[in-house]
């Protein structure tokens, strides 16, 4: 099976700073890593390559410092890595990233499967995914937690509220998969090494992809945004409570019964 | 009132049951439209839905355009694609509001591409721009830290997705909305998935609760002691999301951005380290409570009273002094 993996590199958003009087996100100093989702997207992609034989291609759209993060993809046992970078990509919604990411899969035909994570840490909009299957005209499958082969068809469990759903689809298919739903394998050491040194990330650009200039990037957006602000935490009295644990337990008791 | 130019919102529907956030946005559809005198018409997918169509049009909609065929019995977010995008070309509404639930939220990345539109995830606020008229969402990033207010500046409608449980269903009433069927062109090829089996359970929401012990990885695998917590404190329990998936708990309990926010009175957090995903979810509670065995933790920023310890000391000396006390007389 030829298998697909959207992977966005993240910031930890738990270091991301606002600034008050610009209104802006403060990113500088702040340590990337691949998104969470995205890892049991990958691993999910590379069971199924393992039982079924084929390969998995990794694909993201963003700056050359996403290149050692495809090479950890790698590494984990992706065949093959591919970044779509254009400074004419930036400033994107997704509109235009799906756009984008939908035209470097388009260039990775014939495959059976996409597959993408559930939702990106930073911008959570979950809209990427069903986005690009709009731009490829294929079936998307959201919050899948298993993926098997069933005959000439995918099966695959789906979470919906308040419960699941199986479902049977015809590849070409997108699958969107749930954050947490497998543990994913760690880097192997030799191929890490062999990533880091010798493995070429293919890289491809606008032209590559076919794009004219504000195709895609800010100006291909449809959404923008007016302003920034941060979401006000409630003021906490933020007391420690001291003591043995016995006291620590009494005055707990106390606040609970209000 | 004018016709086309109004709010158009997709009301999604699983075995004959509405979705909540469904008629949430209804009610705020209605809002908005009221403020720009246009009109709302809903849409209702699935087979034999009439009846659920006539409940729709008694909830503020104008009009319900009924999908109604045997294709559309069970969501498929291809399919459904195909007749909300011809239902909205005949509208040619302003703009078009859905729920961001697990379907909603896949029928709208699909469709904003379908009518090449701008599309606002997982809005936690609407509002009219003054001067324009435009549809301003709030939409969270980073865990719910940070808010931007986006507009769709190309493209029509100007779509949102809403987060379940920020709006207020409105109450059914005497007056109706026109029913109108709307022949759906579907053929069965054009259904390229098919659900083999659903299974639904119908959980109370923690979002509710006066007061909620909430577990996190801290509790290990064992979460036996907050549950006990929870039940001699009379309170609802709620987990973190890892636990949810781990399967140690269902995904109605989960607390954050991607599970219910809080509204109560007292939350005691145990054992939860306070990632941005999480802590968005506590905004809303009155006094929180945090064990946590690291001094660092980030959960104690977010609270009011913080413990450093090892919940598994803790929690059970909680319990027998409740139990001792003859609980909280709630
Ligand atoms: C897109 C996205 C959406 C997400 N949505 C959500 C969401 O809605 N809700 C959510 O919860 N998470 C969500 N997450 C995950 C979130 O980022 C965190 O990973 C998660 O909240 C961590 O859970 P935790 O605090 O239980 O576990 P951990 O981060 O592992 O923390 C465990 C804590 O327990 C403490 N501890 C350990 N032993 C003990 C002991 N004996 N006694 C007391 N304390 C102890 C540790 O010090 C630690 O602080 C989301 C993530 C992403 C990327
Ligand atoms: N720039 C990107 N490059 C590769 N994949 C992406 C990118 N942005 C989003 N995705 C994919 O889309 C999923 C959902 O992202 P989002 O819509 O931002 O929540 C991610 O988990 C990725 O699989």
């Amino acid at each position: 099976m030829n298998l697909i993996v959207c992977l966005k590199v993240t910031p930890k958003i738990e270091q991301i700073k606002f600034d008050e009087q610009k209104k802006t996100i403060v990113r500088e100093g702040v340590e990337n890593e691949i998104n969470d989702a995205d890892k049991n997207a990958l691993e999910a992609a590379l069971k199924l390559r393992d039982s079924q034989g084929g390969k998995v291609v990794v694909l993201s759209m963003g700056p050359p410092s996403f290149e050692p993060f495809l090479k950890l993809a790698v590494a984990m046992g992706a065949d093959d890595a591919v970044l779509l970078s254009d400074r004419g990509f930036g400033g994107a919604d997704t509109f235009a990233t799906s756009r984008v990411l939908a035209a470097g899969i388009e260039k990775l035909k014939p495959f059976d499967a996409v597959f993408c994570g559930e939702a990106s840490s930073d911008g959570s909009t979950e809209q990427v995914p069903p986005s690009i299957a709009g731009w490829l005209g294929i079936p998307h499958v959201s919050y899948v937690s298993e993926v098997a082969v069933s005959g000439d068809k995918l099966r695959a469990k789906r979470e919906i509220t308040d419960g699941h759903e199986v479902v049977d689809v015809r590849p070409p298919v997108l699958a969107s998969v749930q954050l947490g739903c497998n543990s994913p394998r760690f880097p192997d050491f030799r191929r890490k090494r062999w990533a880091e040194k010798e493995f070429k990330v293919r890289v491809m650009n606008m032209q590559d992809l076919g794009f004219a200039p504000g195709d895609v990037g800010l100006e291909g957006s449809r959404t923008e945004v007016t302003g920034l602000s941060r979401m006000r935490s409630p003021e906490r009295k933020n007391e420690f409570v001291e003591g043995t644990e016995e006291e620590v337990a009494r005055r707990l008791v106390q606040i609970v019964k209000g | 009132m004018v016709n086309t130019g109004g709010v158009f919102v997709f009301i999604e529907q699983t075995d004959g049951v509405l979705e909540d956030a469904s008629l949430e946005v209804l009610g705020k559809g209605r809002e908005i439209a009221d403020r720009l005198g246009v009109t709302v018409t809903a849409a209702v997918l699935g087979e034999g839905v009439g009846g659920l169509a006539e409940q729709v049009a008694h909830r503020g909609a104008h009009a319900v355009l009924a999908g109604d065929s045997p294709l559309l019995k069970d969501f498929t977010a291809e399919a459904y694609t195909d007749v909300v995008a011809s239902m909205v070309k005949t509208r040619d509404p302003e703009m078009l509001l859905i729920g961001a639930t697990h379907n909603g939220t896949a029928l709208a990345g699909m469709l904003a591409i379908r009518l090449g539109t701008g599309l606002m995830a997982h809005v936690v606020d609407l509002e009219i721009e003054q001067g324009t008229g435009m549809l301003l969402g709030s939409v969270p990033g980073f865990g719910g830290s940070i808010v931007a207010v986006c507009k769709c500046k190309k493209g029509r409608p100007q779509m949102a997705t809403v987060r379940p449980g920020v709006f207020t269903a409105p109450a059914a009433t005497g007056q109706g909305g026109a029913v109108e069927p709307f022949a759906v062109g579907l053929k069965p090829e054009d259904v390229r998935c098919q659900v083999i089996e659903r299974t639904v359970q119908h959980g109370a929401s923690v979002s509710k609760a006066q007061r909620v012990v909430v577990a996190g990885l801290g509790c290990k695998d064992d979460l036996s002691l907050p549950k006990k917590l929870a039940d001699v404190a009379g309170s609802a329990y709620g987990v973190s999301r890892p636990l949810a998936d781990k399967g140690m708990a269902p995904k109605n309990l989960v607390i954050g951005s991607t599970g219910s926010s809080l509204n109560a009175k007292l939350a005691v957090v145990v054992g939860v380290s306070g990632a941005a995903h999480f802590t968005s979810g506590l905004r809303n509670v009155e006094t929180v409570v945090a064990i946590n065995s690291d001094p660092n933790a980030e959960i104690f920023k977010h609270a009011d009273y913080c413990v450093v310890g090892d919940a598994r000391k803790i929690v059970p000396r909680m319990i027998s002094e409740l139990e001792g006390s003859g609980g909280t007389g709630a």
